[in-house]
């Protein structure tokens, strides 16, 4: 068990050299940064000055080694555009980004699972009908387009809840939080939906196809002859059985949810890394581009690699046998 | 003789499909007394299954119980309410499945799974059902029960699963035990284990047993009387030893023909020709008239219904010469 943990968390540290290698290049082929930090009348020895200050004259694998140690301890430089340390801007936007994503995520998983074991169980009703339609429209709308309809709904039309912005937001420390006030949950709601839709249906389509199939198991079929109860089949011995493929999924899908809450931070306008990350793109500021790259990538890894865990938690299968077969 | 623990009556199953109903069962009556083991014989989709199914309760749809009546030590269980049905499951009457290594779930410890049975079936404390666990691990023959109770199903082999699985079946001591092909997946060895075990058990609590199996050489160790069925009806039934020596039925007389003997001599089995009729092309007459030898003209147009001759029950035209009017 120690002994897997650490050979993934070896593969890990392996997939983010290479991110990192990637993060690099993208100084070296989007052009001149110094360019983009001076202005266009800037003398040629002001710009071998700022040159020499960045470290930018130094030989290539110098200069990757710097920057890969810098990364390592949260040192992503500074902003082109901002004129700020990219690690602060990341900081002070992650907060509203993670907030953000765990709350798609819960509404995800809690909708997800109970429409789709509601829509396994009941499969011949018309609400688990409903379901399945719904789920449609989720799978294939496009983030953007619900967006701007719940906008268009709730925000233009009725007036409910605000179209953009984080609301009133409350500092704990260095992380900041809209969950303590009125207008930051407010605030929350359509952007967790937004973000959130495609893998709520999702998941409700995984757990009825994985629930329906765990019902035809002989050990559902030899619960039932033992006489348990249709509640303890049901939610004891095939949801469980269920959650397995279920875990992989909302656990890959969080990245994804941190990955594409660019879409819906653009769309809500809400101040979190995506919407940075939209802005550094249309002013070529590559530190943060890098920055956000190795983020996220970091975020991946990381929730990689708590799944991989989460399985052997959830499977006693696996405690004793990772790699063998059984 | 007392009560049956189990009486069976004309019963029929049937199952709606895209071309009809078909009828896996068709009037198919036993009774099973105390302590007693019934074996059940016949071909892959004779309705051995589906007979065990429906005693339980367990038929899905589309199959149904169409006719007939089952009753449990007088008590009729065929048309009870689900919830009560539930009750008698694991309670009443316990199960045994084919395949052990998919029969438990593989997430719970067994210990687990034999503790949330008997609570849910009797009135017993955390500790007290555990207890029980270790006690009913321990008499199917499981070593060392006190520390593989807390084992998950992977790390049990295929016959100590199956071992499992019967500790599960008996855990509230039912009055009646179906087990269905329950030897079928194990190894040669483990078998014959297994088969003393159910056969053990049943005469230690005075358990009635339903063996439904292919393996005539398993009936012929375990049961007290056996039912040939062919076709979802019952061809032969009788005690094990007038049966397996002097079967009646032709079908019987197949069946027995093609078990090899260690003593016989270098002579072919006998082999039955042809292959069951399917659920949807079940001949007129007598089902099994097509792959007969003796069949003669009112094999082909009159089912045969099923008439006593000495201590056996066989369906048969060939045995008419008794009071053939009394049954039809």
């Amino acid at each position: 068990m120690l002994a897997f943990t650490l050979r993934r968390a070896v593969q890990a540290i392996g997939v983010m050299f290479a991110v990192g290698i990637i993060a690099f290049s993208m100084f070296r082929f989007a052009g001149d940064p110094v360019n983009q930090i001076v202005s266009i009348d800037t003398s040629a020895a002001e710009r071998e000055a700022v040159r020499k200050s960045l470290g930018l004259d130094d030989p290539v694998p110098v200069q990757f080694v710097r920057y890969f140690g810098d990364a390592a301890q949260f040192k992503f430089g500074i902003s082109y555009q901002f004129r700020q340390p990219v690690s602060t801007l990341l900081m002070e936007r992650m907060p509203a980004t993670l907030e953000l994503a765990i709350c798609a995520t819960v509404f995800a998983m809690v909708f997800g699972i109970l429409m789709g074991v509601y829509s396994a169980l009941k499969r011949d009703t018309a609400l688990a009908k409903l379901f399945q339609a719904v789920s449609l429209i989720g799978i294939s709308l496009p983030t953007f387009l619900i967006g701007i309809l719940l906008i268009y709904l709730f925000a233009v039309t009725l007036g409910w809840l605000p179209s953009f912005g984080r609301g009133e937001v409350v500092r704990l420390g260095w992380w900041t939080t809209g969950l303590l006030t009125l207008s930051g949950l407010k605030a929350l709601i359509m952007p967790s939906i937004t973000l959130g839709l495609f893998q709520m249906t999702l998941i409700m389509r995984l757990v009825r196809a994985e629930m329906l199939e765990v019902l035809r198991t002989d050990y559902i079929r030899f619960a039932r002859a033992r006489g348990l109860s249709t509640r303890a089949i049901h939610f004891g011995h095939a949801l469980k059985n269920t959650l397995i493929p279920v875990i992989t999924v909302a656990g890959l899908q969080f990245g994804s949810v941190i990955a594409f809450s660019i879409i819906t931070e653009t769309v809500f306008q809400w101040p979190g890394m995506g919407l940075l990350f939209v802005q550094a793109v249309q002013n070529v500021d590559i530190p943060i581009m890098a920055a956000y790259l190795l983020m996220v990538s970091l975020i991946f890894v990381t929730i990689n690699l708590v799944v991989d865990i989460l399985y052997t938690v959830v499977d006693p299968r696996l405690r004793s046998t990772v790699g063998r077969a059984t | 003789m007392t009560e049956p623990v189990l009486s069976v009556r004309n019963l029929q199953v049937e199952f709606a499909s895209r071309r009809g109903t078909l009828r896996a069962i068709d009037d198919v009556s036993f009774d099973i007394a105390k302590g007693e083991v019934l074996g059940v014989v016949g071909e892959s989709g004779a309705g051995k299954s589906v007979t065990g199914l429906s005693v339980i309760g367990l038929i899905d749809p589309p199959g149904r119980i169409a006719g007939g009546e089952i009753h449990l030590a007088g008590m009729r269980i065929d048309n009870l309410p689900p919830e009560e049905m539930r009750r008698i499951r694991g309670k009443r009457i316990g199960m045994i499945f084919q395949d052990p290594l998919t029969s438990l779930n593989p997430l719970y410890r067994v210990g687990d799974q034999i503790v949330e049975t008997i609570r849910t079936h009797l009135n017993l404390s955390e500790q007290a059902a555990r207890r029980r666990a270790i006690d009913l691990l321990a008499e199917v023959g499981i070593p060392a029960p006190e520390k593989r109770i807390d084992g998950y199903p992977h790390e049990f082999s295929g016959g100590m699963r199956q071992r499992v699985v019967i500790a599960l079946a008996i855990c509230a001591e039912p009055e009646l035990i179906i087990a269905d092909e329950p030897t079928t997946a194990l190894d040669v060895s483990v078998q014959a284990q297994i088969i003393s075990l159910i056969k053990r058990l049943g005469r230690d609590h005075g358990t009635a047993v339903m063996l439904v199996t292919h393996d005539m050489g398993v009936i012929a160790e375990t049961s007290d009387r056996v039912a040939v069925m062919y076709a979802g009806r019952v061809a032969e039934i009788g005690p094990v030893q007038d049966v397996v020596r002097n079967p009646l039925h032709p079908y019987a007389k197949g069946l027995m023909g093609a078990i090899p003997t260690l003593a016989g001599e270098d002579k072919r089995l006998v082999q039955i020709p042809g292959s069951m009729p399917r659920l949807s092309a079940i001949p007129r007459g007598c089902s099994f008239n097509p792959r007969c030898a003796f069949a003669f003209d009112r094999c082909r147009v009159d089912r045969p219904e099923p008439l006593p001759r000495g201590a056996q029950s066989v369906a048969c035209h060939l045995y008419d010469d008794v009071p053939a009017e009394s049954a039809a």
